[in-house]
């Protein structure tokens, strides 16, 4: 087999409407590239943009988050309030240099096993064609030039654990 | 006499603004100045590196560090006075969380060179001269491709956050360090609450916060008692620590957030991207976007300070060229 | 050999991981055993297992061994998805003597095996969500559910068979029930019918007793002309409003004689009867059909003169002896407390004009089967007798079959009764007519008790089959026997050539559709739909009436076309299901609510107005927010909104999310 680059999607599905969708694909056995990691979230309002900007830091190529439509979110409008920070963190990424195709975000009812393999498909070719963006190579090529204590670059196992 | 324990000051990429917050200690500073012995601060006294090399590791009591990491230089005196000092206490935005400086993340170096030295509107550089790093014997640091936060580079005990630092915060520092009494480590001196803790406007602030259109401060009036928010500026007091006398407010401006996070977020601006653009009133595409259009400038309104230390730390697709 | 101890911070973390085969169905695409081994190598991972089914008795037995003797306190399941099986391995990790949320589920079938081909991509895939969960669940917590108590009532929407069934199901078992329909009485499409198939009993006769009961039972509260405008709450503890439309009638006070019909200023009716299809007149002060119930006239307020605001001697109100009828009344309001709805809203018929080669609505003598149920039905419009619009008796009908079902162009789906009721109705018009019937038939789909049988008798009494889709309708004749007759263009399938049939009547047999505000209704009470747009099950065959909101059932064909033998199993069941959460008394409720970290929180009022719920205040005196546990739905807006990181969402926390997402993301 050829060497080809496997995207790596990180995808935060909704419990009710996305994640069901994912289900259904599965049931109705509708094949679909191998390329998402599913992190279930009960709705998408709960998508922090910190677990996004996470998700590219951590080496994922891109970022699909599925909700229900709108007027069908589970909790009356959570898909409209992560719309609105969706629309500037699209933005913003734009402006750090990352291309749009690798952040998207689609409603999908439980209903549209179909539509969720269409997405994920095409967003593998997408990010297929845009090739990898694997960021913690980048920390770890910009880091080169300094030496660097023996520290870690992010605060993750200071905040990991506080309750 | 027993000796008084050695404190240090160093600034590296900074404006200066935090040296004169040490300054604005005013009488306060005579006091702090009896107790102990500077044996370094660039701004104000004549101290050597070669003073501070033939120091033994460990022998200063405390270092003060203002700045961003940019240049070889300051990544140097960084490392040197990490060794030589018990407590290193990053001081200020730049060195907390890379500070405006950071914003330079955004560009190349070459791009930062093209337009410091040729394009920016007040230059007048008829030769078109650039530096460079080395000229007969003499050489000059390397100017790095990325910012970094002082702790980038080398561990922090502490961090006094601001831009600069509110004078108050910084003696109760000076006064734990003397004493004794000192958080632990890793700790920002200031208090884990946001700023709106201390707001004199929340109280106008509504429950139901619904953002119509974000509106840029200098083309509006500003209701001076009018929560910010609620008029529909961008006012990062929610997710920014606060310590800082609320100083911008009372000034009847928004906080940009130069206090940097809570200790429970990863990422200020994405954490203040969510808390604001959450409220909006509008639900459709167009008009979320049209009320989005206050805001021309995310990377510079929601990492103003804290680039170097968001998540992505840079533009991505930026190139590398300097290797150590 | 002893593991090396690893810690979340506060205790020492010993995961046990298990991962099903599921037959095949896992295990023949994704290689189990290199994933089990690959997630052995993980911190904190005691034990690491595969086994062939994992929620069998023997799978769930394992993992409760292995807590005990490798004192186990995290357990991560990879097998299907969490919505199936969750559930099971939670009480086999309780019964392991660990808190059931020290467990967290991984999908690798429905989103793995069954999804995907290369059998190498595919294990690739498992081992990192296989590692996510590992990562996420050191940060998991004990918590408990909360116990809520059940209202001891139901909410039944729609009063159609189902509704009627189900209201009289629950009422017999002791309950307290309120029916509420939109329309002035009960009965739905079934009141509309003359015979029901294949027993070709009389409808009225097996309906309207029902109908009677309902509208006299203590237990059932029947609130008619009235509709649910708002729902609020959870299962067991739902809060609804019911709007009452006036009937401008003092239902107290109205007995029925109905004098004020005869007394109306209107001598003939004035307004489209919608019982009969439109096929008669009614007057301003009506009662859909003898038998309604409740039996209350209605004055519509479009049509009566003095509600226009006309001049009119109002002797209907002259007649009444009881002084009912009220032109002043308004729309008033219920709030009521039920512990589980039960949504029976039913469908719509398919708009014939949609397909205007047909000629509905064009054509005088082409007619739905609706109309014809009106026409066939000694009470109807005709009193029974089957005659076209000028009087005519018809010598030959056609009927065409599935109208808007299994057709690209409008609904796709088979509408499952138009079969068997067009059989129906053929026999009615032959034993009223004499005609001779033509059906013309796709296939011809007769599954069900009798129906077989049936479908051969119709085909003994000499009825006309066709096969094949219908064209065309159209009136243009081109020979001598086609002039003044409508002619059905068809292939005819079976013998192979193109037909044109002469005939008086046609009788178009639409299909069964979702309810024009079926939208409204699914969003009020939060359940979702097929693509097509009937309310969606929780499970198409374990759970057919439940729905993704717990203590909401739906009964009937607002969830799908089907009969009515079908529609009262379905309403039975879901009566059985809504008591045996009454009987139960209390619901446990998934404890994945959020809570605010007070030291943290400065009180900035960001999460209070986007909570849907209005499960945040602000305490002033504190100067902090509160969530109220019992209102809180845990969705998370709240948390992920918070600039303070001071909102922790149960079982979906910040750090929690944060690993899972590292830990995916670090097996390359």
């Amino acid at each position: 087999m050829p060497n080809v680059f496997e995207p790596r999607i990180l995808a935060f599905f909704c419990n009710w409407c996305t994640y069901t969708a994912a289900d259904l694909a599965g049931v109705s056995r509708m094949k679909y590239a191998p390329t998402t990691r599913v992190v279930r979230v009960m709705c998408s309002g709960r998508v922090d943009p910190q677990f996004v900007l996470s998700a590219f830091a951590k080496g994922a190529d891109g970022v699909l988050i599925g909700g229900c439509h709108p007027g069908d979110c589970h909790y009356l409008e959570g898909n409209t309030k992560f719309l609105r920070r969706f629309r500037m963190l699209k933005r913003m990424l734009a402006d750090l240099g990352i291309e749009p195709e690798r952040l998207r975000l689609e409603w999908i009812s439980a209903s549209e096993g179909d539509r969720l393999r269409t997405v994920v498909n095409e967003m593998t070719e997408q990010i297929r064609a845009l090739g990898p963006l694997h960021m913690p190579a980048h920390f770890k090529e910009w880091d080169t030039e300094v030496l660097v204590e023996d520290l870690s670059h992010d605060r993750e196992e200071e905040v990991g654990e506080r309750v | 006499m027993s000796e008084k324990p050695k404190i240090a000051f160093y600034w590296c990429a900074s404006c200066g603004g935090c040296e004169e917050s040490i300054v604005d200690l005013a009488e306060d500073i005579l006091e702090v100045a009896k107790l102990v012995e500077i044996v370094l601060w660039p701004v104000a006294m004549d101290f050597k590196r070669k003073d501070i090399e033939a120091l033994a590791d460990g022998e200063i009591v405390a270092t003060m560090i203002n700045g961003a990491i940019r240049t070889s230089e300051q990544e140097e005196m960084a490392h040197l006075l990490r060794r030589k000092s018990r407590v290193l206490i990053a001081y200020g935005s730049c060195a907390h969380t890379g500070g405006i400086p950071s914003l330079a993340n955004q560009f190349s170096r070459s791009e930062l060179m093209k337009y410091v030295y040729h394009d920016a509107p007040s230059v007048d550089n008829p030769e078109s001269i650039e530096p460079v790093s080395a000229y007969q014997s003499a050489t000059l640091p390397v100017f790095r491709d990325v910012v970094r936060s002082l702790d980038q580079v080398v561990s922090v005990d502490y961090t006094l956050p601001g831009c600069a630092p509110n004078p108050a915060l910084v003696l109760a520092a000076v006064r734990a360090l003397l004493s004794g009494d000192l958080p632990p480590k890793g700790s920002v001196l200031a208090p884990d609450v946001s700023l709106c803790d201390a707001c004199p406007r929340i109280g106008s602030k509504p429950t139901e916060l619904s953002i119509e259109a974000f509106k840029r401060a200098h083309l509006h009036p500003i209701d001076p008692d009018q929560c910010l928010l609620a008029q529909g500026f961008a006012c990062l007091g929610p997710a920014t620590r606060s310590g800082c006398g609320e100083r911008c407010i009372r000034a009847n401006m928004p906080c940009t957030g130069c206090f940097g996070p809570l200790s429970s977020v990863r990422d200020q601006g994405a954490k203040a991207l969510s808390a604001l653009t959450s409220a909006i009133g509008a639900d459709s595409e167009d008009e979320i976007d049209r009320a989005l259009d206050g805001i021309p400038d995310p990377v510079g309104t929601f990492y103003r300070y804290g680039l170097a230390k968001s998540m992505l730390r840079r533009k991505v697709d930026l190139a590398t060229t300097t290797k150590n | 050999m002893e593991h090396e101890v690893h810690t979340n911070g506060k205790e020492e973390v010993r995961i046990g991981f298990y991962i099903c085969h599921c037959g095949s169905n896992i295990g023949g695409t994704i290689d189990v055993a290199a994933v089990a081994d690959y997630v052995r190598t993980l911190p904190g991972v005691v034990v690491s297992k595969d086994y062939k089914y994992m929620c069998s008795n023997a799978g769930q037995d394992m993992i409760v061994e292995d807590i005990e003797i490798n004192r186990l306190n995290r357990i991560v399941v990879a097998a299907c998805s969490p919505l199936l099986h969750e559930k099971t391995f939670r009480s086999a990790t309780h019964k392991g003597g660990i808190n059931p949320f020290f467990f967290h589920m991984v999908n690798i079938r429905e989103h793995g095996s069954w999804v995907h081909e290369d059998k190498a991509l595919a294990t690739e895939k498992a081992k990192a969500v296989a590692r996510g969960a590992v990562g996420r669940v050191r940060f998991h917590k004990a918590l408990e559910k909360r116990k809520e108590p059940v209202t001891q009532s139901v909410l039944i929407v729609g009063g159609g068979i189902a509704g009627i069934q189900a209201a009289q199901t629950l009422s017999n078992a002791g309950k307290k029930v309120y029916l509420v329909e939109r329309e002035p009485t009960i009965g739905g499409h079934m009141a509309l019918f003359d015979k029901t198939f294949p027993t070709l009993d009389c409808a009225a006769c097996i309906l309207t007793p029902k109908m009677t009961d309902i509208g006299s039972d203590p237990n059932i509260t029947l609130w008619s002309y009235a509709e649910v405008v708002d729902v609020k709450g959870y299962v067991g503890n739902f809060t609804a409003q019911i709007r009452h439309k006036p009937r401008y009638i003092k239902e107290d006070l109205c007995v029925g004689c109905l004098d004020c019909i005869d007394n109306c200023v209107f001598k003939q009716g004035n307004t489209d009867d919608e019982f009969n299809q439109s096929l008669s007149k009614r007057k301003p002060v009506y009662i859909p059909f003898p038998q309604a119930v409740p039996k209350l006239v209605v004055i519509d307020p479009e049509a009566c003169t003095h509600l226009n605001g006309g001049k009119c001697e109002q002797s209907c109100a002259t007649a009444c002896e009881r002084d009912a009828i009220d032109f002043n009344q308004k729309e008033s309001f219920d709030d009521i407390e039920v512990g589980t709805v039960i949504v029976t809203t039913g469908f719509k018929t398919f708009d014939a004009a949609r397909k205007p080669l047909y000629g509905y609505g064009r054509y005088d003598n082409v007619y739905t089967a609706l109309e014809v149920e009106r026409l066939v039905t000694s009470s109807g419009p005709t009193g029974g007798e089957v005659v076209l619009r000028d009087g005519r008796r018809p010598k030959t009908v056609a009927i065409v079959h599935c109208v808007g079902s299994r057709d690209h162009q409008t609904n796709r789906w088979c509408s499952r009764v138009c079969c068997m009721y067009s059989l129906k109705l053929a026999h009615l018009i032959k034993e009223h007519t004499g005609a001779e019937v033509f059906n013309f038939y796709i296939d011809m789909r007769c599954a069900g008790k009798g129906y077989e049988e049936f479908y051969e008798r119709l085909l003994e009494e000499g009825n006309r089959f066709v096969r094949g889709r219908v064209a065309e309708v159209t009136d243009v004749p081109v020979s001598a026997e086609e002039e003044g007759k409508l002619v059905v263009k068809v292939e005819d399938s079976l013998a192979g050539f193109v037909r044109r049939i002469p005939v008086d009547m046609v009788v178009l047999s639409t299909g069964l559709e979702p309810r024009q505000d079926a939208s409204n209704v699914r969003r009020m009470f939060n359940i979702s739909c097929s693509s097509e747009g009937f309310f969606l099950e929780r499970h198409p065959k374990l759970a057919p009436i439940s729905t993704t909101t717990d203590g909401v059932f739906i009964a009937g064909c607002c969830q799908g076309p089907k009969d009515i033998p079908d529609t009262v199993a379905q309403a039975g069941f879901a009566a059985g299901e809504a008591m045996a959460l009454l009987d139960k008394g209390f619901v446990e409720m998934e404890p994945m609510t959020s809570f605010v970290n007070e030291e943290l929180c400065s009180g900035c009022k960001t999460c209070i107005g986007l909570c849907p719920f209005s499960a945040i205040t602000r305490d002033d005196a504190k100067e902090v927010a509160v969530i109220n546990p019992v209102l809180c739905k845990g969705c998370g807006v709240c948390v992920a909104a918070c600039p303070s990181g001071a909102i922790t969402q149960n079982l979906f926390e910040d750090c929690e999310i944060f690993a899972e997402i590292e830990e995916v993301l670090a097996h390359a």
